[in-house]
């Protein structure tokens, strides 16, 4: 039997725990699928479990997350925890894994709460064992209780100098960090300065994080280009140029990250309209002030719709919340719209900083156009050259490009090379990425077994 | 490397990996339980037979791939458990190299 809840929510971070909470509260039967064992998201990953040491080392905001676990807990959803959606239907289908058996539920709405992901940061090298993504150190700080030995730090972004407090919290400083961003860019943000002053408060906290790394003498270069992750069969050394010098640093480990993108996985395989943003440089799925996507029946909520970062998601799965019970008739919109308002003002607030972060910190020139001999789908080894040569044997699209390749037909299914091969091909073609496009996703959106395909096939028989 | 952030909790599970009995803390990921005995690589690639390990640790890259008891798995998503036999996806031979 296929059970029925007036919503499900897809995510467990913050946008969905806040959903979950305020629409319970509403008077809506809810259910939460998550992939991972405890809610949180990546974000607040492992928070109800993490020792007081973990808490002191990652600071407050991430002590935060325990308020919206507490809120799930006591909101009497159904938390569905360690399942793995691979289908999902614009009728309110939502088919998962559990425990290696299929199971499926049907809900009246749906929120799509999945957060964002890592930017793929493709580099000559990057594909080496011990390079890992700056997100991925932070989970094993969270949860693995694992912190790297002398790593260096590539990239640019606020998120680069939360990784490096945090390490210098724990005792263990990165070896450098190598930052791609340029005076230039800092100049391009100006402009965005006075806005991003409002929201002083991300601004304060980026110049704390910034003066407990210069108090630790954590070594910086500015401007880098040409790096290059070199080694036999794992890392061992670093290369790249700075300010007119070349360096190499020695390093088992290299942790990348220039921004994170909305993870689009679901919303693309709906077909719901999205529109390539030229500032984040990625994908996003249209939606309006009450979350709705270009489907009434689904809302996206947090990073998932435009990256805003832990506190944003969280408003916006509460006003996803309102929003999804108004449509049920579950409140007045007089209601929705007297819970929605003080909301938008906190969002507002909220997203003061995110212009001038945008400009300062743009993603690294050197991965949005990769030299030809990088590989850029990391699954079916395709490199950035053999993109180019698609594109000069008449490839317009992402979707072309794995029938001329295979770049994106690997297992993780263009996560990691979805958005790189729109950037070359829209270069290349002098389209713009709109008209590039994406890659379709299609279900399963996570790899399954066959046997579990079959007893889908059973239980679909029995609804 | 990785280093552990305490103390060695006493609730430890052993696991194989290859040829290596390893112990990790009940409840860890199986890929932050080889990262934590200083193994990267987890697999080699199906294309090229280049060494692979974790990436993104949050389920999306597929990297971290390692075969258990026989089933190929996502390293980070799944749970170590006391006695589970590990090993290291290698790549097929292709035609040209023979059957196996």
């Amino acid at each position: 039997m296929t059970a029925r809840f007036d919503i499900a929510i897809l995510g467990a971070g913050p946008a969905g725990m806040a959903a979950a909470a305020r629409a319970t509260q509403l008077g809506a039967s809810v259910v939460v699928l998550d992939e991972q064992p405890n809610p949180g998201g990546q974000i607040y990953r492992n928070v109800d479990q993490a020792s007081a040491a973990q808490h002191h080392i990652l600071g407050a905001d991430y002590s935060h997350g325990r308020v919206l676990t507490q809120g799930l807990r006591d909101s009497g959803a159904v938390h569905c925890a360690g399942a793995t959606v691979w289908d999902v239907t614009r009728d309110g289908v939502v088919t998962y894994s559990l425990n290696g058996q299929p199971e499926q539920i049907r809900a009246r709405h749906l929120i799509l709460a999945t957060g964002a992901t890592e930017r793929p940061m493709p580099l000559p090298g990057w594909t080496l064992p011990g390079v890992m993504t700056a997100g991925a150190a932070q989970i094993l700080l969270k949860s693995g209780g694992l912190v790297a030995r002398d790593p260096v730090l590539i990239g640019c972004g606020p998120l680069l100098y939360l990784l490096a407090a945090q390490m210098i919290a724990a005792g263990r400083k990165p070896r450098a960090l190598i930052e791609t961003q340029s005076r230039s860019d800092m100049w391009a943000a100006r402009g965005d300065l006075p806005g991003a002053l409002r929201g002083w408060r991300y601004l304060a906290e980026g110049a704390g994080l910034l003066t407990r790394i210069r108090a630790a003498r954590v070594p910086r270069f500015a401007a880098a280009q040409d790096i290059a992750l070199e080694g036999q069969d794992v890392l061992s050394r670093v290369r790249f140029t700075s300010q007119g010098k070349t360096h190499m640093i020695e390093t088992d480990i290299a942790l990348l990250h220039h921004g994170v993108v909305p993870n689009t996985q679901i919303s693309r395989a709906l077909r719901l309209d999205h529109a390539y943003d030229p500032v984040q440089r990625c994908f996003m799925p249209r939606v309006d002030a009450l979350c709705a996507s270009s489907d009434p029946a689904i809302s996206i909520a947090g990073d998932g719709a435009g990256i805003g970062g832990a506190k944003v998601a969280a408003i916006s799965g509460e006003v996803a919340a309102f929003a999804a019970a108004c449509r049920l008739g579950l409140i007045t919109p007089q209601a929705r719209n007297a819970g929605v308002a003080p909301l938008q003002r906190k969002r507002r607030h909220e997203l003061q900083a995110r212009p001038f972060l945008d400009r300062a910190y743009p993603p690294a020139a050197q991965s949005l156009t990769p030299a030809d001999a990088t590989i850029i789908c990391r699954c079916e080894e395709v490199t950035a050259g053999d993109i180019r040569r698609f594109a000069q044997l008449g490839c317009k699209g992402p979707n072309q490009a794995k029938a001329f390749g295979r770049a994106g037909m690997g297992p993780c299914q263009g996560r990691f090379c979805g958005l790189t091969v729109t950037e070359i091909l829209a270069r290349e073609t002098g389209q713009g990425q709109q008209e590039t496009g994406a890659l379709r996703i299609r279900a399963p959106l996570k790899p399954v077994t066959l046997g579990e395909l079959a007893a889908y096939d059973a239980t679909s028989q029995d609804t | 490397m990785f280093d552990p952030l305490e103390p060695k909790s006493t609730d430890q599970v052993q696991f194989q990996f290859e040829d290596r009995m390893l112990s990790a803390p009940r409840d860890a990921t199986l890929a932050s339980a080889l990262l934590g005995a200083g193994i990267t690589a987890f697999r080699d690639t199906p294309v090229s037979g280049a060494a692979r390990g974790p990436f993104c640790l949050m389920g999306a890259c597929y990297d971290c791939l390692v075969s258990v008891n026989g089933v190929t798995v996502q390293a980070c998503m799944t749970t170590v458990q006391d006695g589970l036999q590990v090993t290291r996806v290698r790549r097929p031979l292709t035609e040209s190299e023979g059957t196996a």
